[in-house]
């Protein structure tokens, strides 16, 4: 009985890791309708940088992204600028080429630099990595785990009270509502998406760190993230940020009882457990069920 | 667009009734080409039939059907596995590509049943976790073996040459079939349905279209196509690796040669799929240079040429060398070319323009 509620406590835990990955790319979804498909890769392009400051001036990660989300920052702007902008003229399916062509290159250029060899930043973080409080009998949290799953409670948190209650975050809601209107209402809509792709590449920033840091990570690391990230980001409601963090849970503890099943059973569970939700919503009328998950979580539309 | 003179509705065009021709005719030609051509171009021809399939199939998907799905590769690793499944159970090993492709398609169309209920972005991941899902399941096969895989050893039977040529007419055969039915399907009132869909479900459903029945259509179609690439693919690659057939890759390789080509358009996937292959057969030697090409080229087609290459032929000069749509004409007006009608967000116009003569 124990193994089985350790396991539920893992899979959250586990659930937060997802939630911050799927951050972004949720954000990004919710407030310019892009999906980016460069989100894995670009988190890697964080892991290196911090992996590099770390190696070369023996700087630890968490000193290190005072230097990298600006950097991610800057280089959410340019995305914006130069690709997104550009791209999402041509149709809601252009943005996905040119991301899925980026990642290509990006992903191509790092291995062209850094050759296939793995790397963690678990190494230079010391004892977080591995150490962890016991409580109970035969239940035991990891430390960085810890971090991990309270770093997305606040990053989500932080991001759902910045769009709902400042006024740049109504900004960028309105601006996803309808960027002609908003416009009309003295809203500078490209200023809006960059600033909201810049705050999103932060995201991928915070991602990437927690990804070296809990595993090893190489290049071509970033894809399968990828994946993990859109069923988290899926199954909370595209868009809604709380929900986000509720569907990096479920996919976790999904994740960790199918672990527990089967050795197989890790990701087919994560997998089943996706499309059983999105059936669930698809045949209990919508509008009823989500009503009725509102009313659960007491949250307003 | 009234003004003056009358309209016709015009289908076929001189240009468009030759190239039909020359399209036949060099399947026609390309039947008798394991006794022209040497060993190396015969197997590359075998593999640009194979993309062309592929992009052929998305491009109806996603270009028609408005069913933009980045998990293709569960089909595509399901017709490789059906393949060495049934050519383990002792079914003729070419027989079993073709029998493989087919009940792949009748696996689809429970699939469909559930998943075309998605829209948009879900329907999108959610084939790509169907795919994933496949991809587990059949690891667990004993014949598979997890990522170990399996190989087509029944193709022993055959000479080297004679393997050579009978894979090259499967996919020849394969492609010349799933063109056609795709092209008259298209011209069909099937492929009016599917492209009304496309452009706003409501609305094609107000006006008595059954969404649900004819997106289906497209989806098995395209499904079983897509396992008929998987299983020509293990003919010539003759291993079954899961990893490798269930890849996202390629449902990334298909949106390269679609949206390079030009989505929505029946000739641009086949333009897409030459492209393609010819960029894999200068630069695919130089390695990880050819991948950042690739990715180059796509994102500077998606960011200057986002209907893709003939997407912007075609609004350029109004050519059409396989019409599946129709145009109007409006007699005495001098004819030119004109551009979509607008700049509009969404899948490109449907295949009706209108040029004044």
């Amino acid at each position: 009985m124990m193994a089985w509620i350790n396991q539920i406590i893992q899979g959250i835990l586990l659930g937060g890791y997802y939630a911050i990955i799927a951050c972004g790319l949720s954000f990004m979804f919710s407030v310019m309708r892009i999906i980016n498909l460069a989100h894995g890769s670009l988190s890697i392009v964080a892991a290196f940088a911090l992996w590099l400051i770390a190696d070369r001036f023996e700087i630890s990660p968490f000193s290190g992204l005072i230097l990298v989300l600006p950097a991610m920052a800057l280089i959410g702007v340019a995305l914006q600028r130069f690709i997104l902008e550009q791209s999402v003229r041509g149709g809601p399916l252009v943005p996905i080429l040119s991301t899925f062509g980026l990642t290509i290159v990006i992903e191509n250029l790092l291995f062209e630099k850094f050759g296939a060899d793995t790397r963690s930043l678990a190494p230079l973080i010391g004892s977080l990595s591995y150490d962890s409080w016991e409580i109970g009998d035969d239940i035991y949290i990891g430390q960085l785990a810890a971090l991990t799953f309270a770093t997305a409670v606040v990053l989500l948190g932080g991001l759902q009270i910045f769009l709902s209650r400042t006024h740049l975050g109504r900004s960028i809601r309105a601006t996803a509502e309808d960027a002609d209107t908003a416009g009309l209402v003295g809203v500078n809509a490209r200023a809006v998406n960059a600033i909201a792709t810049a705050i999103a590449m932060t995201t991928v920033g915070v991602a990437g760190a927690f990804l070296a840091m809990r595993a090893t990570f190489d290049p071509y690391a970033g894809s399968p993230q990828l994946i993990f990230a859109f069923e988290a980001a899926v199954i909370g409601g595209a868009g809604s940020l709380w929900g986000t963090l509720i569907g990096g849970i479920v996919l976790g503890v999904a994740q960790s009882i199918g672990a527990k099943i089967s050795p197989q059973g890790f990701l087919i569970s994560g997998h089943v457990v996706f499309l059983a939700i999105l059936f669930a919503r698809v045949y209990i009328s919508r509008p009823a069920f989500t009503g009725r998950l509102r009313a659960v979580l007491g949250r307003s539309a | 667009m009234t003004s003056g003179g009358t309209i016709t509705v015009e289908r076929w065009t001189a240009a468009s009734i030759a190239s039909v021709v020359i399209v036949v005719a060099g399947m026609v030609l390309l039947a008798f080409g394991p006794f022209l051509f040497g060993a190396n171009t015969v197997d590359k021809l075998t593999t640009l039939f194979i993309y062309v399939i592929m992009a052929a199939m998305w491009n109806a998907l996603a270009g028609y059907g408005g069913l933009v799905s980045v998990g293709q590769q569960a089909f595509f690793g399901l017709g490789a596995y059906a393949a060495a499944r049934l050519a383990d159970a002792g079914v003729a090993v070419y027989p079993s590509l073709f029998i493989a492709a087919a009940l792949v398609g009748l696996l689809s169309l429970p699939i469909s049943a559930f998943m075309l209920r998605l829209r948009a972005g879900e329907f999108a991941i959610g084939m790509w976790v169907v795919a994933e899902l496949a991809h587990l399941l059949v690891n667990l096969d004993n014949l598979v073996q997890g990522e170990t895989g399996t190989s087509l050893i029944a193709l022993n039977v055959y000479a080297t040459d004679a393997r050579r040529a009978l894979t090259y007419w499967s996919a020849l055969g394969a492609l010349a079939v799933l063109l056609g039915v795709l092209f008259l399907l298209l011209r069909s009132r099937v492929g009016i349905a599917i492209q009304a869909i496309r452009d706003n479900e409501e609305a094609a459903a107000a006006i008595g279209v059954r969404v649900l029945a004819t997106k289906r259509i497209i989806f098995v179609l395209t499904a079983t196509g897509v396992a008929m690439a998987g299983a020509l693919w293990l003919a010539t690659t003759i291993s079954f690796q899961p990893k490798t057939y269930f890849s996202v890759q390629w449902s990334a390789y298909m949106i390269f040669m679609v949206l390079v080509g030009g989505l929505g358009t029946f000739e641009g996937a086949i333009l897409g799929a030459v492209i393609f292959f010819l960029i894999e057969a200068w630069f695919g030697a130089s390695g990880v240079w050819y991948l950042i090409g690739l990715g180059a080229t796509a994102l500077l087609c998606s960011l200057f040429l986002p209907r893709g290459i003939w997407g912007s032929l075609e609004d350029r000069f109004g050519i059409r060398l396989l019409p599946v749509g129709y145009r109007l004409k409006l007699a005495g007006i001098p004819e030119f070319p004109q551009k979509p009608l607008g700049e509009r967000p969404g899948p490109p116009m449907p295949d009706i323009h209108c040029s004044r003569q």
